[in-house]
């Protein structure tokens, strides 16, 4: 097939028409552009949740909700409420999630603390492990990620992730999940429920940035991940985690 | 609270992922894995008692290999992309080896096996019948007419190698099918190196009640009595793949009760209430101590004939019970119980809906009538001529 000069100059042409409405749109709509620095090599995400500083609001399930168009029943993240008294099983509970915070405690004298839960984005994901298209893959800056244009929708990483942290979508019939809020953090931004918590519980961290707090709070703090003898190398850490939590 | 739930359940656990269908998959390839094992007794170890049920052993194995895949594909939220795990296979997986496994089994050890069981016959009904029969037969021929003496012996040469590489590929195949659930890590239910040898054993269990009960059944309609020294075998065969089944089974939860990790208090719960009818009463009692027991009386005292039918009729018809509840529990318990070991959820199974009842139950009569259109067009009552020449 012979190309002419012509035609490079039309098909680039039209290109740069293109380009230049879409950077107009985006000014228009006010979304940030895409940051042409980000590389995905020079990043490691993950996240730290500080128990102590959770007052259970569910702010960050609503807004995770809102910006991830979450549908009504199933959770990218939730908050669990934990009652313990000495000698028995914790009383555990997370209304619709926590979306809509939690009822009064009708017992003020036990030990009572907020542990938000969401995808621990981990090294070696069993849910990645598993699926048999690799659809759910670690991306190169470390979160864990669904094809849905790939996903089979076998939900074998569903039973694979121990956390409980994936479901079925009822309107796509694939796997959906917490992405980290992929499309905020590779602009620069954090997580919709990290920018909504009022006492900063949460902390977006990124390991392969050396001046990242998360090296000085892994350094002086006591920190924990979930289960961690599933070694599935989560990353998302907790401080002040009592081992009471599952 | 939400209705069917007790304790704390994390938000995403309440409704179950794995249906009813996900139940029949490994009972269906149990099916056929064990038929096919008893198939090969006659050929490979050559326990000739049981010849009158090789042929039909072989078409069951087919009958149900061929509806295998149907529920996974009715599972899928997107069944139109199932074919993307023959073409880009995530390798770590084992649920992505389902589609390679089952192509080897199905082509290369069960319908070879059976082409060169039927080869003579298809021959000769390909030259005498007219008609649709005729094409039909000479399709079947693969454009193979020699049925000279030296071809049949190749036959039976290359008949009796496929058959030796069968049994492991039938361990593979339900084995395989074990390994899908006994190495997710996260559920404790499913998680354990017996998993694939407790399904292995379970499914020879299975296929050999399965072919029993359905040559039993055959010779009756057909008014044709029952051979009972076949009959015998069987039974025999089915007892002592029984006693290693629920050796192993017993096995596991002796482990489990002795080792009593974190997860046995919310297990033992489940058994005792949620599973209670369907594993204790339906699997461990109904479908394993019974037949066991009427297995055994037979090899200790001699009944007659009438008697003998009717325990192993009882016996193999609980069986079957007793293994599908068996996959039940695996499937459907597996996920009752939440992965925090703090609360409990209930299945509700649909009646009409694309997983639900009714679908269930088509697709375990889908291969009874496979069954009968493969009888008519290979019927096995004559025994094995190819491998007698």
């Amino acid at each position: 097939m012979d190309i002419s000069r012509r035609d490079i100059f039309k098909v680039g042409g039209k290109l740069l028409v293109l380009a230049s409405v879409g950077a107009t749109l985006e000014q228009i709509t006010g979304a940030e552009p895409a940051s042409d620095a980000y590389r995905m090599a020079d990043h490691w995400w993950g996240m730290i949740v500080d128990i102590d500083k959770c007052i259970g609001c569910g702010n960050c399930v609503r807004a995770c909700s809102q910006e991830n168009k979450v549908p009504q029943g199933y959770f990218r993240t939730w908050v669990e409420r934990y009652q313990v008294e000495e000698g028995k099983p914790p009383h555990v509970e997370s209304p619709q999630g926590a979306i809509d915070g939690f009822p009064p405690l009708t017992r003020t004298d036990l030990k009572s603390f907020f542990v938000p839960k969401l995808c621990n984005h981990c090294v070696d994901s069993p849910c990645v492990q598993v699926c048999p298209v690799g659809a759910t893959f670690v991306s190169p800056d470390g979160v864990v990620l669904v094809d849905q244009n790939y996903c089979l929708g076998c939900r074998y990483c569903v039973q694979a992730c121990p956390y409980g942290c994936r479901y079925l979508h009822p309107e796509t019939q694939t796997v959906d999940k917490c992405t980290l809020c992929y499309h905020r953090i590779t602009k620069g931004l954090t997580t919709a429920c990290c920018e909504s918590c009022p006492t900063g519980a949460r902390l977006l961290v990124d390991f392969k940035n050396p001046k990242d707090p998360v090296h000085e709070i892994l350094r002086t703090h006591k920190v924990q991940v979930l289960k961690p003898y599933m070694a599935t190398g989560a990353k998302v850490y907790y401080e002040n985690l009592d081992g009471e939590v599952r | 609270m939400v209705p069917g739930v007790d304790g704390f359940m994390y938000p995403n656990e309440f409704e179950l992922q794995w249906s009813v269908l996900i139940v029949l998959y490994p009972y269906i390839t149990g099916l056929v894995a064990g038929a096919f094992i008893l198939a090969s007794l006659e050929r490979v170890f050559n326990v000739d008692a049981v010849r009158p049920t090789y042929r039909l052993a072989l078409l069951t194995a087919l009958a149900f290999l061929l509806v295998a895949p149907l529920p996974l594909q009715l599972h899928l939220g997107h069944p139109e992309r199932s074919f993307e795990m023959y073409l880009t296979p995530h390798t770590s997986s084992a649920m992505a080896m389902f589609g390679f496994v089952y192509l080897w089994y199905l082509t290369v050890v069960l319908l070879l096996e059976i082409w060169l069981e039927y080869r003579v016959e298809i021959v000769e009904m390909a030259q005498s019948s007219k008609g649709i029969k005729r094409w039909i037969y000479t399709a079947l021929t693969l454009g193979s007419f020699n049925i000279s003496p030296a071809a049949r012996r190749v036959d039976e040469k290359v008949g009796y190698a496929v058959t030796v590489i069968g049994i492991p590929s039938a361990f593979l195949l339900h084995g395989y099918v074990g390994f899908i659930f006994g190495s997710v890590k996260a559920n404790p239910w499913w998680s354990t190196p017996l998993m694939p040898v407790v399904f292995l054993f379970s499914a020879m269990v299975s296929g050999i009640a399965a072919v029993m009960v359905l040559y039993a059944v055959c010779m009756k309609l057909r008014r044709t009595p029952i051979d009972m020294r076949c009959l015998d075998t069987i039974a025999r065969y089915l007892f002592y793949t029984f006693v290693i089944d629920f050796t192993l089974e017993m096995l596991d939860l002796i482990h489990r009760t002795y080792e009593s990790d974190e997860s046995f208090r919310s297990l033992d719960f489940m058994v005792h209430t949620r599973l209670w009818g369907s594993h204790v009463i339906l699997q461990i009692f109904l479908g394993t101590l019974v037949p066991l027991v009427l297995l055994a009386a037979n090899q200790l005292w001699r009944y007659t004939e009438g008697v003998r039918k009717a325990m192993y009729m009882t016996a193999g018809g609980l069986t079957l019970v007793g293994i599908f509840a068996m996959r039940w529990n695996v499937v459907i318990g597996g996920q009752l119980f939440s992965k925090s070991f703090l609360g409990y959820t209930t299945y509700k199974m649909d009646m009409v809906s694309r997983e639900g009842l009714i679908p269930a139950i088509l697709l375990m009569l889908l291969p009874f009538a496979i069954f009968l259109v493969l009888v008519k067009l290979l019927p096995p009552w004559q025994g094995g001529k190819a491998h007698e020449a």
